[in-house]
């Protein structure tokens, strides 16, 4: 069912030395250099132990120091003694010994590092594991990760590189290539063969508007459902259809998986439910065998089999439970609203459904992602849309989301229209009243007047809404778009599209001013093979979602590319906007 | 108090407290050595070097007119480093020069550092600048100003931060950490009291508003908490019993008081705290909401009657008709969600406008009546002999089915 790749698409690199080297260094640090020889994971709570050194493997969080700063401290008071070491990961951070100097124990630990930056979650996907680089990055506006970024990168270079071309949209992208590019200086550069060619750095708040979108494809769906965590998804006993939990690994190496985790639901089913018919039929062969034929077939088919019947039966569990879960939410309608907010279209019926939803106390992540939705495609809310809806979302779900809803604004992801902008709704009412056609004219005539909002006029020069002149057959898809069933291309793979095509930004001048710019394309090493060229690797610098990966994935195979994604951490929609809640201490 | 040996081993050892052994089964020595080696070329790449203060680090500001680079002397190596040649393109941006004040310089290498985080020793002068000076400083660097707020808020430095903010004429974000303070406070009392004295802070006057009304809620939850609680252990109230409550009112968002009230507070007059009618005009709550609210208490109480209450209405010839802010569609939708009778969707499933919409309804909720009325005016006799296989044998439905095929006088049109 996976659409077969181009016979002259190149092969990945093998990513499973960074695992290995990851590890090896961690166990020389924790066996040799600070003599550990158990790990238990941080709990902030009081530790027990007559251990004469306790050792912290951490991410540099002020929280997690401050912890350990009460740890030390509460075994000052009966006076014990002993060695205390913090290992920071990747590295440390000078907040953090700020922290440790205030709470007077810096003198009483050792700090270390283990710059581990990279863990290969599949064949095609890194991540760095940092969630906390979109709020730090984006709400904050606090730089601390770019150098982290800028040394992932350089690890990559070092064991895959050299790289021939850089591009790059976003001023985090921009900072994180400038230190990569400082590294390089600083160090060695060993001439070796490229197994990577060229790189795309991209900031997620180029695009919002894709990691807001309800996924339909079999691996988003699940993340947004049950939550991946780094690779792993624990399914309950709803799925497994027994009393218990089970924890999975989701890689290419579930051979069921990787045949539908890019797939569009709609097409799952089918799928699973003619690899269960060919099972049967394969267990059936065993009646009519003889002796020998029985044996052979034990020990060469019967445990893959066996595999396969469990894997297939986790996923038809898995899918069930996403057909119960989204029928009861009235899914149908809720995906209706966003294609309407996407494409521009009936405004209006579109905040009453919010609104509704508000109302309904249906989910306060979800409302707020239909808030947030509407603001990025509209350009804002009109002042009274925007007053009301808020004072309704702090009715419904408590009026602590004041502080919510500073963030949000800080961030662009749900503002009020600034006079001059309100053209966008005269353009929509005018819309609904022509055809498609008419409209254009009309928008351009407007656009002299005012300021037009720019996710549709991105949306219109890269044809981000395709036309639905006919039925759109998701079994095989014509674009990206099949992502979201046909409705919206992802921008930014769009945008990745386009400036691979023309080999950097050439001809997209319009676009990347309406993404407020901080666009680059670099050569940096032209005597690169042409087989290597075709291998991309794509960084998303704030987080990327398994659609994209998709997306990205259906893109490689129509164009004879190999993309690696490079995340700062897996996100969805979920995950972006608990970042961005204020309403907890 | 000390622990005995055995004590700690299954403390360790029980099933929560799983520790996790370096049981490496490929620990072969040379491939550690090898890996250590690699090891070793990466730490170099990636350590950071303390003693290099002066490689500059990024300074994008991206900022438009206004913006700073971070010190002369990172101006002065960028033009060092343009003689040297670069082993790879940088990215060609305009750097604008900052104005070279003597007081702008020597305060300028305070808040150089690594990724524009402050050092540590810089950090102990910036705490001893008078305050006067540092937020002056901030103020017209962006980032550094950025980095500073994140590190405060990260340290819970909320008196350093509120200072900040004030100094920087940002009353609105003074305003909303102060506020944010009352998540800490686990006390009602103390929390409605630290509420009210929320309200002379310098919000915008929409978000006092708000805050106004999150006080006045949390007074009047106070109020309604004591006396139902009171009601409850008496247990001669009889939603109480039937329905315990499975949490307290404190602190729930306005909505969710309004159904609390909607479900054990239904008929009570206007005047108590209690009453949704009260909190309804106190709260300046619109119609739709009320009435989605008052649907979805009356619903879960199998209340039919007030439910059909909500809908009534008087035009002004004096006839009754349902009204609804709510599509009927939605209605039967929330109705069925509550487990409402069919007889009840019935009612109201035929209040839905669109034909095909109320044809929908009915085949799914099964209200026979609406289908086989339906079909009737259609006069689509072979729909309605299909759909007697659909209704139960010998029931009153079928036989209307029956009633109605053998009627010569209805003119069927197939």
């Amino acid at each position: 069912m996976a659409h077969s790749a181009r016979r002259d698409s190149p092969e990945l690199p093998d990513f499973s030395i960074l695992k290995r080297l990851a590890r090896d260094q961690l166990i020389y640090l924790l066996e040799q250099q600070h003599e550990v020889d158990k790990l238990y994971k941080v709990e902030h709570k009081p530790v027990i132990s007559t251990s004469d050194q306790l050792c912290f493997l951490i991410r540099p969080r002020i929280q997690t120091v401050k912890w350990i700063c009460d740890v030390v401290n509460a075994d000052k008071v009966p006076g014990k003694s002993r060695r205390y070491k913090i290992i920071f990961t990747p590295q440390k951070f000078y907040a953090c010994e700020a922290v440790l100097e205030e709470q007077g124990i810096f003198g009483d630990v050792t700090i270390d590092e283990w710059p581990f930056y990279l863990l290969p979650l599949d064949d095609d996907i890194i991540s760095l594991e940092l969630p906390e680089f979109f709020q730090d990055n984006f709400l904050a506006g606090d730089q601390r990760w770019v150098r982290t970024a800028g040394s992932a990168l350089h690890l990559l270079y070092s064991l895959y590189g050299p790289f021939s071309k850089v591009y790059g949209i976003g001023r985090c992208s921009k900072m994180a290539y400038e230190s990569w590019r400082e590294q390089v200086e600083e160090g060695e550069q060993k001439a070796r063969q490229a197994e990577i060619g060229n790189v795309f750095l991209i900031d997620r708040d180029v695009d919002f508007v894709t990691p807001l979108c309800s996924q339909v494809v079999y691996e988003g769906l699940v993340d947004d459902i049950f939550r991946i965590k780094c690779g792993c998804v624990e399914f309950g006993p709803d799925v497994t259809s027994s009393d218990k939990s089970v924890k999975v690994m989701l890689n290419s190496q579930d051979k069921v998986f990787s045949e539908i985790r890019n797939e569009h639901f709609s097409n799952v089913f089918g799928f699973l439910s003619q690899k269960a018919r060919n099972l049967q039929t394969a267990y059936d062969k065993r009646r009519g065998m003889d002796i020998k034929q029985m044996k052979a077939f034990v020990s060469e088919e019967l445990k893959g089999l066996k595999q396969e019947h469990r894997l297939l039966s986790l996923h038809i569990g898995a899918s069930e439970s996403i057909m119960k879960k989204k029928t009861k939410q009235d899914f149908q309608e809720l995906l209706k609203t966003e294609h309407l907010l996407l494409e521009g279209f009936e405004i209006r019926e579109c905040i009453s459904y919010i609104e509704e939803h508000i109302n309904r106390q249906v989910s306060m992540v979800e409302s707020l992602r239909l808030l947030c939705l509407l603001s990025i495609t509209e350009n804002g809310l009109l002042p009274k849309d925007y007053r009301s809806l808020k004072a309704q979302y702090l009715q419904s779900y408590g009026v602590d989301h004041l502080l919510t809803f500073s963030n949000l604004r800080q961030l662009g992801l749900l503002v009020e229209q600034q006079p001059g902008e309100t053209l966008t709704v005269m353009e929509s009412k005018v819309g609904k009243l022509v055809n498609d056609k008419t409209a254009g004219k009309l928008t351009d005539a407007f656009s002299s007047l005012a300021k037009k909002s720019n996710f549709r006029a991105l949306s219109r020069k890269l044809n981000l809404v395709p036309k639905m002149d006919e039925e759109y057959d998701l079994r095989v898809p014509r674009d990206m778009a099949y992502i979201f069933s046909g409705a919206y291309i992802p921008l930014s793979c769009k945008l990745i599209e386009q400036v691979l095509e023309r080999d950097g930004w050439m001809g997209l001048e319009e676009v990347t001013r309406l993404l407020n710019g901080h666009e680059f394309a670099v050569t940096v090493d032209s005597k690169g093979k042409n087989d290597t060229q075709r291998i991309i690797l794509v960084m998303f610098l704030g987080g990327c979602t398994y659609s994209e990966i998709s997306a990205l994935r259906f893109l490689g195979r129509e164009k004879g590319y190999k993309f690696i994604v490079v995340t700062t951490a897996i996100t969805n929609s979920s995950r972006l906007l608990e970042a961005l809640l204020g309403n907890h201490v | 108090m000390i622990k005995s040996k055995v004590d700690e081993e299954d403390y360790w050892h029980s099933s929560k407290f799983k520790a996790f052994t370096f049981d490496d089964e490929d620990d072969e020595l040379s491939r550690l050595k090898e890996s250590r080696q690699a090891v070793n070329n990466i730490r170099r790449l990636v350590e950071e070097d303390d003693d290099e203060d002066d490689v500059e680090k990024v300074s994008w500001s991206g900022e438009p007119v206004g913006s700073i680079s971070w010190s002369v002397k990172e101006t002065a190596a960028s033009s060092q480093r343009a003689d040297r040649e670069p082993a790879f393109p940088k990215i060609s941006t305009v750097t604008p020069s900052i104005s070279r004040s003597q007081s702008g310089y020597s305060l300028s290498s305070l808040f150089k550092g690594e990724d524009g985080h402050m050092t540590q020793i810089d950090r102990s002068l910036i705490m001893t600048l008078c305050k006067e000076v540092l937020f002056r400083e901030l103020e017209s660097r962006q980032t550094a100003l950025r980095h500073f707020i994140h590190y405060l808020s990260e340290t819970q430095n909320q008196r350093l931060l509120l200072e900040l903010h004030r100094a920087l004429g940002r009353a609105e974000d003074a305003a909303l950490l102060q506020y944010k303070e009352h998540l800490s406070i686990t006390d009602e009392n103390k929390r409605r009291d630290f509420l009210k004295n929320c309200l002379s802070l310098p919000f915008s006057a929409e978000d006092l508003a708000h805050v106004q009304d999150h006080y006045t809620l949390l007074e009047r939850q106070i109020i309604i908490e004591v006396t139902d609680r009171q009601a409850e252990r008496g247990g001669k109230v009889e939603i109480f019993q039937k329905f315990p409550r499975k949490a307290l009112i404190l602190n729930m968002p306005l909505i969710t008081t309004l159904y609390y009230c909607c479900f054990y507070h239904y008929a009570e007059p206007e005047g108590t705290f209690s009453s949704p009618l009260n909190i309804r005009q106190t709260f300046k709550i619109s119609e739709k909401q009320y009435f989605v609210t008052a649907l979805a208490a009356r619903a879960k109480l199998k209340a039919w009657l007030d439910v059909d209450a909500l809908f009534a209405s008087r035009n002004w010839l004096g006839f009754t008709r349902k009204k609804s802010p709510l599509s009927f569609q939605r209605v039967v939708d929330i109705l069925q969600k509550n487990s409402a009778p069919t007889h009840v969707l019935q009612d109201y499933v035929a209040l839905v406008d669109d034909g095909e919409l109320r044809l929908t309804l009915a085949q799914k909720h099964k209200c026979h009546n609406i289908v086989i009325n339906t079909y009737r005016d259609m006069k689509d006799r072979q729909l309605l002999l299909g759909y007697r296989g659909k209704v139960v044998r010998g029931s009153v439905e079928e036989r209307k089915i029956d009633d109605l095929l053998s009627n010569p006088q209805i003119r069927w049109k197939n």
